[in-house]
């Protein structure tokens, strides 16, 4: 027991070091690549109307939001900022920067989630599918369904749906979290999941492709090994072998797969936010970029990073659960 | 998506090894091979000059023709000022294929050096270099892409730059490993022991090596290069709206979407996706002829 606790901590111990080496890292290259930048941002932050407004209005502006002292000292207060934990001020909403990361991502976790679960259990099922009638046409048709996705840009595949579902069949919500105009509290736990349903069928459907092929070729490398040639001469059914060889040894690199797929999910949803005009955490991500609020940016970059690190260290702890064999710290027991 | 790990290139070796064994039906593969690169290589290298070919033709506005679904005059449809679809697709297309390849090449020129480098030299360069390459590995590719392609100013070398800058870590640590693995030979160590510098050997002895890796990596990473910066122009931070790149003309056909014109998102998308997908096949088939344990098959 005290070597397990032992052993536990120094997983923590190393995961967390390694966490904060990652997010010093980005916070130093984000940094580093905004200075670079020839861009003006007094100018990115007023917009159109730059001609209209004195020079002394522009000093103005640069002075509310620091952008007159140089790049050390802001990005010294930013790290105040982020130390006192609201990560600096969002030019566009006029919020404390986690204010607006945690109002939208509340709204982005449910797409996210069912995503990630949906596209996860379809992806291995599929796999599985495929490579236990592998050759046969119902393979065929799942590499060919797989194959086009994994090529298709992920924002044309929620438009062609869109267009189905919402605007020809009219069965879907065209647009946004909630019915325009309601308020916020009158909006039910139905209205929300109906709008939010195209949005998270559409991620689903673009995160199968890449792990119905590994799952594919994994079971298949499975299904060809010598020991399910043994179980077969002993006379154990297809299903059988499925359920007792072949999901065994599929599921820890299903598993890790899944995990690290956090970076391709929020990509993803970045694009099918903006398509279905979904008010997530994806589409603050475009207004930012769109309207140059530098904050926000660096906030949700940062977020990002945050984001994707806790999928790798969830399969990291969900390996113990799966395979006992394998202990942290890299103990084999 | 991890381009090079990618589970088919794997699944047609298995498949091919069992079913093709007889040496008449090698030979038929190959020519396979041969047909399937021509063919890609052909589709985009029309659709590459398609623009320069058809000119301003149906570029120009006529509102006697305005939301015309795809006929046989018009296989693309009309826009709402009675453009031709077909031609801003191509225009578009041809667009965005300059983009993404240009990206991607600069991409894996950045690959190859790093690779190189992080092989030849090691020590401390090539545990940075490795550090990198999981930092660029530990944040999402389309995030960073924004922010670079804001930080760069937008605009076509904003989107080349994002899109190189995220493209090139698979690709170097496939160059890396690759790279580890010939200096350990034996013919490296007796370069070395003549006297050779480790420049030296990176150019005479590795760089022949990887060069067929990197030409199919080139190749394996125009589609992503593409993809993303559609995504990127799709979203609005990429090529300016006033260059009608393929992305853009998803994006405003997303604007004519409740009135019912389909034709404006679908047709333009399909010319993406198959783009997209003859470079795939293009790289695949590449790789099968390049690499000598598939190459006879």
């Amino acid at each position: 027991m005290d070597v397990q606790l032992r052993s536990v901590l120094l997983f923590l111990a190393y995961k967390l070091t390694r966490l904060g080496l990652l997010l010093a890292a980005v916070a130093v290259l984000t940094f580093a690549l905004l200075s670079f930048s020839p861009v003006d941002p007094v100018q990115a932050y007023v917009g159109a109307d730059m001609l209209q407004i004195s020079p002394a209005q522009r000093d103005l502006i640069a002075q509310r939001w620091g952008l007159d002292q140089p790049m050390l000292l802001r990005f010294g207060n930013w790290l105040g900022q982020m130390v006192q934990g609201n990560w600096g001020t969002s030019m566009v909403f006029n919020q404390p920067v986690v204010q607006v990361i945690q109002q939208r991502f509340e709204l982005s976790l449910p797409l996210l989630a069912i995503a990630w679960l949906l596209s996860g259990f379809l992806g291995v099922g599929l796999g599985v599918l495929a490579a236990a009638f592998q050759g046969t046409w119902v393979d065929r048709g799942i590499r060919l369904y797989a194959y086009t996705l994994a090529s298709s840009p992920p924002f044309w595949v929620a438009l062609l749906l869109l267009i189905a579902f919402s605007v020809e069949l009219g069965l879907t919500p065209i647009c946004c979290a909630a019915p325009p105009g309601a308020l916020a509290e009158e909006v039910t736990f139905w209205q929300r999941l109906h709008h939010l349903l195209l949005p998270a069928f559409t991620l689903t459907f673009i995160g199968v492709a890449n792990i119905t092929l590994h799952t594919r070729q994994k079971l298949i490398d499975v299904l060809h090994s010598n020991y399910v040639l043994f179980a077969r001469a002993q006379g154990e059914s297809l299903a059988g072998i499925l359920w007792y060889h072949g999901l065994r040894n599929i599921l820890l690199p299903a598993l890790t797969l899944q995990f690290a797929s956090f970076g391709e999910l929020f990509g993803g949803s970045v694009l099918v936010e903006q398509v279905f005009a979904y008010p997530g955490l994806g589409q603050a991500t475009v207004q930012a970029a769109l309207r140059s609020d530098v904050p926000l940016l660096v906030g949700i970059v940062f977020f990002s990073a945050l984001f994707v690190y806790a999928g790798n260290t969830l399969a990291d702890l969900s390996y113990q659960i799966v395979d006992p064999r394998i202990r942290l710290g890299g103990r084999i027991g | 998506m991890i381009p090079f790990a990618s589970p088919r290139v794997a699944a047609a070796d298995a498949d091919g090894g069992m079913k093709f064994s007889e040496s008449s039906v090698k030979g038929e593969r190959r020519r396979q091979t041969l047909w399937a690169i021509g063919l890609c290589a052909f589709f985009l290298v029309s659709i590459l000059c398609s623009a320069g070919l058809i000119g301003d033709t149906g570029l120009s506005p006529n509102l006697t023709q305005r939301n015309q679904p795809p006929s046989l005059a018009h296989p693309f449809g009309t826009d709402w000022l009675g453009r031709d679809m077909l031609a801003r697709s191509l225009h578009g297309m041809s667009l965005s294929l300059w983009v993404g390849m240009l990206a991607a090449a600069v991409s894996v020129v950045i690959a190859a050096v790093l690779g190189l480098v992080g092989g030849t030299v090691g020590g401390w360069v090539d545990a940075s270099i490795c550090w990198m390459i999981d930092l660029c590995f530990s944040l999402p590719h389309l995030v960073v892409q924004i922010l670079i392609a804001f930080a760069v100013g937008g605009g076509v070398r904003g989107v080349i730059v994002a899109v190189a800058l995220t493209h090139w870590p698979s690709l170097a640590r496939l160059v890396r490993a690759e790279v580890l693995q010939v200096s350990s030979s034996d013919y490296v160590q007796s370069s070395y022991r003549l006297g050779r510098s480790s420049l030296w050997v990176a150019r005479y002895h590795m760089m022949p090596h990887i060069l067929p890796q990197l030409l199919v990596g080139l190749i394996l990473l125009f589609p992503h290069a593409i993809l993303h910066e559609a995504a990127l122009s799709f979203i609005g931070v990429g090529i300016s709206p006033h260059l009608p790149a393929i992305g853009i003309i998803l994006a405003e056909s997303m604007r004519h979407l409740s009135t019912g014109y389909w034709w404006l998102g679908v047709m333009p998308g399909l010319l993406l996706l198959l783009s997209v997908k003859a470079f795939d096949w293009l790289g695949e088939n590449l790789q099968a002829l390049l690499n000598p344990r598939t190459a006879q098959e």
